[in-house]
């Protein structure tokens, strides 16, 4: 940090030293590379300007030079620490547009790995909260269960954390059945036991509260202003979940509720985060109870590529195989904005196509934008340690928010 | 059209269209609903209008994103589109205008204090200017960078790169060098839709000249040249087999 210091006379005739504070871009609490310049008098901030872009990597331009389904893995890139619900949103933008029919078995797996996507970001945000408020042990015992979450991962797709498992008209592949058992008896048998016993630890902790309780309140008339979504929007007392009020795959089939804050403050914003993971861990119940078996991706040989099998019988199956994976296949002319609820807000992609095999244009809709627009806004007149606090509760990750 | 998709689903479409498009038809250009994404695109002048009365009069709350689009063919080659979202209607509806790299687009961070990031990102990458905007600095790109990268014009690889410097002790940029050329493939089929030539299609330019008729002059126009060997010059003399001639019967008359 470096630090400048501007001598300001007052009205009194008195010395009133402002500080102009850099955070950033390299601080273990800013989560990833934001720079804020903070003016601050005394310990108390003034002014806060956040300086995003220095992980900007031109995804977008990127995308535009690729066929729809090489641009597919860029997603799992914008936000690293839920890669399945970024290629949620850009599947079914592009779904919208072919206007294809997703089998029944790839739409409740996709929502079962979407919630187990949300349960690995938000363990991964809850520990890196309280750790950024001084404390360290639950970060480890959730970070177990993140790891936990990845090994599944890696057992349906085959990568840890850039899965791209999700495909335009399904699923990749099929998930091994044994995987589906073993994700209930994690659930049954691991899951709530540590994270209970880690929440335990923080959730009535007196420190943990005087960090949170009353930090960075947005009213709700705030809230809707400044764009909020997800979590963000929920601890403001506005019950507004993607899943329910815009269904897509078979969340409309799902049982769960949407938590809720009272106060609007950090602690909402995290104790609504606790109880996302516990109606997660629901939906993903539901999804294994009742998922049927069946093919796991469309049956338009036009989309979804043949199983290797096929390919050795029929020249059909060849020729789709060959032509998806040099021109790939070719999207209406159109254009949509598709949202869904990623674990850290709404996530969006503005797909443009001309009607060829690569997007026209493709605008994604990072959660953070807003959130840390209204930066400024939540931190004035609160304590510098308080900037953590509230940078923690927004759950930034600056791989989405820069691009 | 059926919806086969499972993409989220909002409130119905249903008569939205009519009702918006009446109330605000003075502002507007035209109006579509396709793929189920209502568009509204306005005058560039009353975009603001247009965003304030679906804002004030119309339940349209919430401004989740602005995006920019670059159609380089079009007279006004900018798009800035408005994607708007109601919490009470459960609906969302895009609003846009077009503009070229001169003429603003009025600002509306007046409607929703989350639009000033958004219109600086357009700025930024587009060079889209937006009259009222008290803070259009870029915002994705670099410090010190020049040019909007998402205009179409812009090449993929940039024409800067940085790098450390050892001998000046800080991170100097210089022009881009590539070792090998950007390589870029359209994938698409040259049978269907490409639009560049395939080679050798350049010679088919014009009508065949079919008064001159095509002959071989000499042997080494045909390309086999002079006979390699004397004794191959002379040839054996071996006389090829007789054919051998068959009667056939006619089938017809043996019936």
């Amino acid at each position: 940090m470096s630090v400048q210091i501007e001598e300001s006379p007052t009205n009194d005739g008195e010395v009133i030293k402002n500080y102009t504070l850099n955070f950033g871009p390299q601080h273990p609490a800013a989560h990833g590379v934001l720079r804020m310049v903070m003016e601050l008098d005394g310990e108390v901030v003034e002014r806060v300007d956040p300086h995003v872009g220095l992980l900007h990597r031109g995804t977008e331009k990127l995308i535009e030079q690729k066929t729809y389904l090489q641009a597919l893995p860029y997603f799992d890139r914008l936000d690293y620490c839920s890669p399945l619900c970024q290629e949620h949103s850009y599947v079914l933008a592009i779904e919208k547009l072919l206007n294809i029919e997703v089998p029944e078995r790839a739409q409740y797996l996709r929502v079962l790995f979407a919630e187990l996507t949300r349960i690995c970001n938000h363990m991964l945000n809850i520990g890196a909260h309280v750790m950024d408020v001084g404390a360290m042990t639950p970060n480890l015992w959730v970070f177990e269960l993140r790891e936990d979450c990845l090994n599944f991962f890696e057992r349906a797709s085959g990568a840890r954390m850039h899965s791209a498992w999700f495909r335009p008209g399904g699923v990749h592949q099929d998930v091994p059945e044994k995987l589906l058992v073993d994700i209930g008896d994690w659930l049954d048998n691991r899951f709530f036991q540590l994270f209970d016993d880690a929440m335990s630890l923080v959730m009535d902790n007196r420190i943990f509260k005087q960090r949170n309780v009353d930090i960075a309140i947005v009213g709700r008339d705030d809230a809707i202003a400044w764009g909020f979504s997800g979590p963000m929007i929920r601890a403001a007392g506005i019950p507004w979940d993607l899943r329910k009020s815009q269904p897509y795959d078979v969340y409309d089939r799902m049982e769960f509720d949407i938590p809720v804050g009272t106060n609007s403050d950090c602690y909402d914003r995290f104790m609504v985060r606790v109880k996302e993971v516990r109606e997660s861990a629901k939906i993903i119940k539901q999804c294994l109870r009742d998922m049927p078996q069946g093919p796991i991706a469309s049956t338009d040989g036009k989309v979804s590529p043949p199983k290797r099998g096929e390919m050795k019988q029929s020249m059909e199956s060849l020729i789709h195989h060959f032509k998806l994976y040099t021109e790939g296949f070719h999207v209406p002319a159109g254009e949509v904005y598709v949202a869904t609820e990623s674990p850290k807000g709404e996530f969006g992609v503005y797909l443009v196509s001309d009607g060829t095999n690569k997007p026209y244009r493709c605008k994604i809709r990072p959660t953070a934008f807003s959130h840390l627009q209204a930066m400024e806004m939540m931190t004035k007149g609160h304590m510098l340690a308080d900037a953590t606090a509230i940078l923690g509760a927004i759950d930034v990750v600056f791989g989405e928010c820069d691009r | 059209m059926t919806v086969l998709h499972s993409a989220p689903k909002f409130a119905s479409n249903d008569g939205v269209l009519d009702d918006l498009a009446g109330s605000l038809s003075v502002w507007l250009v035209s109006t579509s609903e396709e793929h189920g994404e209502i568009i509204l695109t306005a005058k560039r002048e009353e975009v603001g209008t247009v965003l304030k009365s679906l804002k004030e009069d119309h339940e349209y709350q919430q401004l989740m994103e602005i995006a920019g689009a670059d159609y380089p063919d079009r007279a006004e080659r900018f798009e800035v589109v408005y994607m708007l979202l109601s919490l009470t209607k459960n609906h969302r509806v895009m609003v846009k205008c077009s503009t070229d790299a001169d003429t603003p687009v009025p600002t509306v961070t007046t409607l929703w204090p989350n639009a000033g990031w958004l219109e600086r990102e357009v700025f930024d990458l587009y060079g889209v200017v937006f009259e009222g905007n008290q803070d259009l600095r870029r915002i994705l790109t670099d410090y010190g960078f020049e040019g909007h990268p998402f205009r179409k014009d812009f090449p993929m690889t940039g024409y800067t790169e940085l790098r450390y410097s050892e001998e000046e002790k800080r991170v100097v940029s210089e022009p881009v060098e590539l070792p090998q050329d950007m390589r870029t493939f359209d994938f698409l089929s040259p049978w269907e839709g490409a639009d560049y030539v395939l080679p050798g299609d350049e010679k088919a330019e014009g009508a065949p000249n079919v008064d001159k008729p095509k002959v071989t002059e000499k042997p080494a126009d045909t390309g086999a040249g002079a006979k390699a060997e004397e004794n191959a010059e002379e040839g054996t003399g071996a006389v090829p087999p007789d054919m051998i001639e068959i009667e056939i019967e006619n089938e017809e008359d043996g019936k």
